[in-house]
């Protein structure tokens, strides 16, 4: 596979994690062969590429989401805070309250607008009423849905529109004030509008934390992020900056992509 | 588009249509066969049962033949039993259920757990009212209330293990993973989301259950028997509806046929009063 070892080009930032010769499993099937990237901190990092690719099953390994399912593996290492993630003793919901992630549909909880955001927060925190009044608030101003929930705090998280519960689900996933934050696919279902506020919140969210995001939408990777990873049959192809990714790709597979002749 | 082409497309459409009414008219059919029946026994139920309902009927005990009575000793009997085997049987059946929704989906503990619920979910209820005879009348030498219990409650478990099951599985696995996500255990994500998510399925399936032992017989039969007087009593024999309409119904006297509707009247009310209830509770209330 020497053809096929991806270019790459180390940021000069602080790395958040590091994922060294990671292999992943679907019981037989090798989804991804030996990755090797450095995800840097308070960065935005895309990963693009055709479906199938191994995008969203290397965002699944941050957080150890596959080991909800006994068929599914992972090999190598994946460092996060000095410690390989893969191996690590401690206890999983730990690892998840640092590395957070947004899923591709929304996923209200079934309660209050005020409990889905407050429901992870009391996983890890003894907040009193208006300390956890003022985290809510908080979280939801910073996914831009305050103005639009404030007065219906107590209604179901489901009675919002698309839009509105995937903002939901961002604003849970900040609450709880992760380090990372892992985003699949979060604008997929979303109309033009409630998009750009996503966008506005990754750019405004990297500040603060380190943030993956894995999309199909090349114009998005190219408006938000500041790294991007291409990734194709498991394989990641290239990652560098994100201008240089997409004005002067390195690698022909990557530069067919971009500029849509293939995928 | 070519006019052949136009002609086949509208052809194409008509069939499309006159299959369409077809199945429409055949569905419409079968729901008014349905409800035909339905609301026969209904109307049959309430003209025969309120004739027999007396302020009597509720207060005093099951009579001789022949003389003045009520059901008063029936209604606490069946209140009773059925109260306690859904408190046995529920939080058994629930928790099964979560064991095999969320647990162990396929390991062989589950299989055989769910091949033996489907064997007893589908056992005629008079095979659970002979083994409970067996193993609880005969050894205590006597009919008593709790074997009634148990009975029932045998035959509330599978029920409620398997709606509860299934309903959990209906839960989309995003919801599981987006608690898991925020580091949620896997106790809490069971206990606040997914039963959370899935609760009007499962209050459903316990209210079913309650339907269904509420007008079993055959159980009582051989466990709680009857008994003319009041009593509270667990260990003694237990009048209940079911068991007295059975009675009363295929007796020559006329007072006793009329008591026999007015239990069959309360039991349905009952039954669609749990049902409303039920609707009502677990109406989208976030």
């Amino acid at each position: 596979m020497e053809t096929m070892t991806a270019l790459r080009e180390k940021p000069a930032e602080k790395s958040k994690i590091s994922v060294k010769n990671l292999d992943f499993y679907y019981g037989k099937f090798h989804a991804l062969k030996g990755i090797n990237l450095e995800i840097p901190e308070r960065k935005v990092t895309a990963f693009i590429g055709p479906s199938g690719c191994g995008k969203s099953t290397l965002l699944r390994i941050f957080n150890r989401m596959y080991e909800l399912y006994p068929e599914q593996r992972a090999e190598g290492e994946v460092f996060f805070e000095g410690e390989n993630l893969l191996t690590s003793k401690k206890d999983v919901a730990l690892i998840r309250s640092k590395v957070g992630m947004v899923f591709q549909k929304p996923t209200p909880f079934p309660m209050s607008i005020y409990d889905n955001i407050a429901f992870g927060v009391k996983l890890f925190e003894s907040l009193s009423r208006a300390d956890m009044d003022e985290r809510v608030e908080w979280a939801l101003r910073k996914a831009a849905l305050w103005t639009e929930v404030k007065d219906k705090l107590s209604q179901s998280g489901s009675s919002l529109s698309g839009g509105q519960q995937q903002r939901l689900c961002i604003a849970r996933g900040i609450a709880i004030k992760p380090e990372v934050l892992l985003l699949d696919e979060p604008c997929s279902a979303l109309d033009p509008i409630s998009t750009a506020k996503i966008e506005e919140l990754i750019t405004e969210l990297k500040n603060d934390y380190t943030v993956v995001i894995v999309t199909h939408n090349m114009q998005q990777a190219a408006r938000c992020s500041d790294y991007t990873a291409y990734m194709y049959l498991g394989d990641l192809v290239e990652f560098g900056v994100t201008e240089d990714i997409f004005f002067k790709p390195k690698r022909k597979e990557t530069e067919d992509y971009i500029t849509g002749r293939f995928g | 588009m070519s006019a052949a082409a136009t002609d086949a497309r509208e052809a194409k459409y008509a069939r499309r249509k006159f299959v369409n009414r077809v199945a429409i008219a055949l569905a419409m059919a079968a729901m008014a066969f349905g409800l035909f029946w339905l609301f026969w026994i209904l109307f049959e139920t309430v003209r025969l049962g309120v004739e027999g309902l007396t302020l009597d009927t509720l207060t005093q005990m099951t009579p001789p033949p022949n003389d003045p009575g009520g059901l008063a000793n029936a209604i606490y009997g069946s209140f009773l039993m059925v109260m306690l085997a859904t408190f046995v049987g529920t939080p058994i059946g629930i928790m099964a259920g979560i064991y095999l929704a969320e647990f162990d989906t396929k390991g062989w503990l589950a299989v055989v757990t769910r091949f033996v619920n489907d064997i007893l979910l589908s056992a005629p209820s008079i095979v659970i009212g002979l083994f409970v005879y067996a193993v609880v009348v005969s050894r205590f030498k006597s009919f008593s209330g709790w074997a009634g219990v148990i009975a029932l409650a045998l035959i509330v478990i599978p029920v409620v293990i398997r709606t509860t099951e299934n309903m959990l599985q209906l839960v989309p696995a995003g919801l599981r993973e987006a608690a898991y996500a925020l580091g949620a255990p896997k106790w809490k994500v069971i206990l606040s989301i997914t039963l959370k998510a899935a609760r009007a399925g499962v209050v459903t399936g316990v209210m079913l259950a309650v339907a269904r032992v509420a007008g079993e017989t055959a159980p009582l039969l051989f466990t709680a028997l009857n008994n003319q007087f009041w009593t509270s009593s667990l260990t003694e024999p237990m009048a209940s509806l079911p068991v007295t309409i059975f009675k009363f119904a295929m007796s020559p006297y006329e007072n006793w046929q009329k008591l026999a509707w007015a239990g069959v009247f309360l039991i349905t009310m009952a039954v669609l009063g749990l049902n409303i209830l039920a609707r009502i509770l677990t109406r989208n209330k976030i």
